[in-house]
């Protein structure tokens, strides 16, 4: 399929459908109102529902009933309404329903801007909700990696019964860039009728199913914890994604950074590379799973005296860089969560400071 | 001769967690009664609240989700609106509803969802242990209003049924009770017809019960029905509300 020019939202929002899903229940929020827009004019060409929802809280647990069904089914939004669906996506952990949410992060705390951040990695790697769950969190760099990512979640979401996010920002969902749908992402829906609320006359045991996430007894909660723990593991050993940039160096300098912020970064390095300077960068995909081995790997490779972790953020996944390098090198931070970007020059100026 | 009371095929065999005395019994078999003479157990979603009906699901054998507190009409609306072919029910409590649901069930009213809440009015939290509800009557004690009610502190017992009806979408809302043998027959009858009009894909049906709490009332089984009848009664005045007809 030839490429075609669309903004990220859109984008996100045609890929949803390429991967088959067909539901979306969403809130206006800026900056990524944009896929609504789209999904209210495509999916009934799609014979799929679009229901915009009374608030965030409302909409979260709309994707819940939806998702406890066995439908695929998304919403999108950023980060102060991911703040109020961060309840409904600890209840869907807990209860087991492949489901997928979109953030399209902006600057906070609290109201903040509107402008590209990444403030939201605690929420969305840490537990945004309460209790002891995990999301899968992938994390583009652009519009076409949004769009595979999109179309990958509802499969990894299938594959663990539970909700995987898209941590996006909000340049990712506002820029234009030349994209493909790849056909080979599109995954058929599987048979959810072992769980699934679907009615019992659709399954051949007759049995009912049910979609909770009450255990009253300790010894049952504690074993439903210890049967999600057995998932989250399981994405740590078979589903961590990450880019290696300039790796095959002998770099002085191992940049971690991921989305939008790596981008500049990769110019950075571009640059110094011109000049004799070797610097390498990390990337994380997957922000949980995190590339906890790919990290301290590149780290310890005798070149690299120092590691500098480069975020649109006052400092957040610098502290699972700190973990994964386990004191091996000295772990820097450069971040900026304002709304600007960093540009290339400031990057190289900063890589300099430090070699 | 055939048999002339038995089980609803769709209510579990088996105890309940419910104090004695409580309503939630009676209104489970009439709910149970209606999914059965209308054929709907195999594709029945029933949607539970929190509160003291969070564990419904042990008593209803049809599929279940369960909701967190006040969320259940958002999620049946997630329910029904990717599986209309389903029957979608919610079964929620006055705390749950009418407090922190107050938005969800507006809101599903509104956009006349085609599923149906059971709403269980007895004018105090359960679960929790009595604690002031929005429909708590002026003067009546809770451990969080423990000398009564005070209304020009909290406001007058919001009436969910009216306010439901004063809405312009078409629906089905009425209000009945479980205090005696003729309003149980009146209940079922409208608890029935509120799953018709969904199987009819007619509108949004919603049935109030006025129900008792003898454990948190401080009353005997038999006291909380009589002060229900004197007390709730007056107030929550019983009847049709709204039809979409």
């Amino acid at each position: 399929m030839a490429k075609v020019l669309m903004k990220g939202n859109e984008a996100i929002g045609e890929a949803a459908i390429r991967a088959g899903c067909k539901n979306y229940f969403a809130y206006p929020i800026t900056p990524q109102s944009e896929v609504a827009e789209y999904l209210v004019k495509r999916l009934p060409e799609e014979g799929g529902v679009f229901l915009q929802g009374e608030s965030e809280v409302a909409v979260g647990y709309m994707i819940f009933g939806a998702a406890g069904t066995g439908e695929r089914v998304m919403t999108t939004s950023s980060s102060p309404g991911i703040s109020l669906m961060s309840e409904a996506i600890s209840y869907i952990a807990a209860a087991q329903c492949p489901c997928v949410f979109v953030n399209i992060v902006r600057c906070g705390p609290g109201l903040g801007g509107i402008l590209p951040a990444q403030g939201d990695y605690f929420q969305a790697t840490k537990g945004g909700g309460h209790g002891d769950y995990r999301l899968l969190v992938l994390a583009p760099d652009g519009v076409q990696e949004a769009v595979e990512m999109t179309m990958q979640a509802f499969t990894l979401a299938e594959k663990y019964r539970g909700p995987v996010m898209i941590l996006g920002d909000g340049l990712i969902g506002q820029m234009m860039e030349p994209v493909e749908f790849p056909e080979d992402l599109a995954t058929e829906p599987i048979n959810n009728d072992d769980w699934a609320t679907n009615g019992m006359s659709t399954r051949k045991s007759k049995k009912r199913n049910l979609v909770k996430s009450l255990f009253l007894d300790p010894t049952d909660l504690n074993n439903h914890n210890l049967a999600l723990k057995a998932k989250y593991d399981q994405m740590g050993r078979e589903d961590i994604q990450f880019e290696a940039y300039n790796t095959d160096t002998d770099y002085q300098v191992l940049i971690t950074s991921y989305g939008t912020m790596s981008r500049v970064c990769r110019t950075a390095i571009d640059s110094l590379k011109e000049e004799g300077i070797e610097v390498a960068m990390l990337r994380p995909k997957t922000l949980f799973p995190f590339p906890e081995a790919a990290i301290y790997d590149a780290a310890t490779k005798d070149s690299c005296k120092t590691v500098i972790s480069i975020e649109l953020s006052m400092g957040q996944m610098v502290e699972d860089v700190e973990r994964c390098v386990k004191g091996q090198r000295p772990v820097e931070f450069y971040g900026e969560c304002g709304g600007d970007i960093p540009s290339p020059e400031k990057i190289i100026d900063i890589i300099k400071g430090i070699i | 001769m055939g048999k002339a009371f038995s089980k609803p095929t769709v209510l579990n065999d088996t105890m309940t967690h419910y104090c004695p005395g409580c309503t939630h019994g009676i209104v489970h078999r009439l709910v149970a009664e209606a999914i059965d003479e209308l054929g709907l157990q195999e594709r029945t979603v029933g949607v539970a609240p929190v509160g003291c009906a969070v564990l419904a699901y042990n008593y209803f054998d049809c599929d279940f989700q369960e909701a967190a507190h006040g969320r259940a009409p958002a999620m049946a609306t997630g329910i029904k609106r990717v599986r209309p072919d389903l029957i979608v029910f919610t079964y929620q409590g006055d705390g749950d509803l009418a407090s922190i649901g107050m938005g969800e069930i507006i809101h599903a009213a509104n956009r006349g969802e085609k599923f149906t809440t059971i709403f269980i009015n007895n004018a105090i939290y359960g679960m929790t242990g009595g604690q002031m509800a929005p429909t708590t009557l002026p003067g009546q004690r809770a451990t969080t209003a423990p000398m009564g009610r005070d209304t020009d502190a909290t406001g007058m017992p919001i009436k969910m049924s009216n306010l439901l009806g004063g809405l312009v979408t078409p629906a089905y809302v009425t209000r009945q009770a479980v205090l005696k043998p003729q309003q149980i027959n009146k209940t079922k009858k409208a608890i029935k017809q509120a799953f018709q009009y969904q199987v009819e894909n007619k509108c949004f049906s919603f049935v109030e019960v006025i129900s008792t709490c003898p454990t948190n009332w401080g009353l005997t089984p038999v006291d909380s029905l009589k002060w229900a009848e004197e007390n709730l009664l007056p107030y929550y005045e019983l009847g049709d509300i709204k039809t979409p007809e």
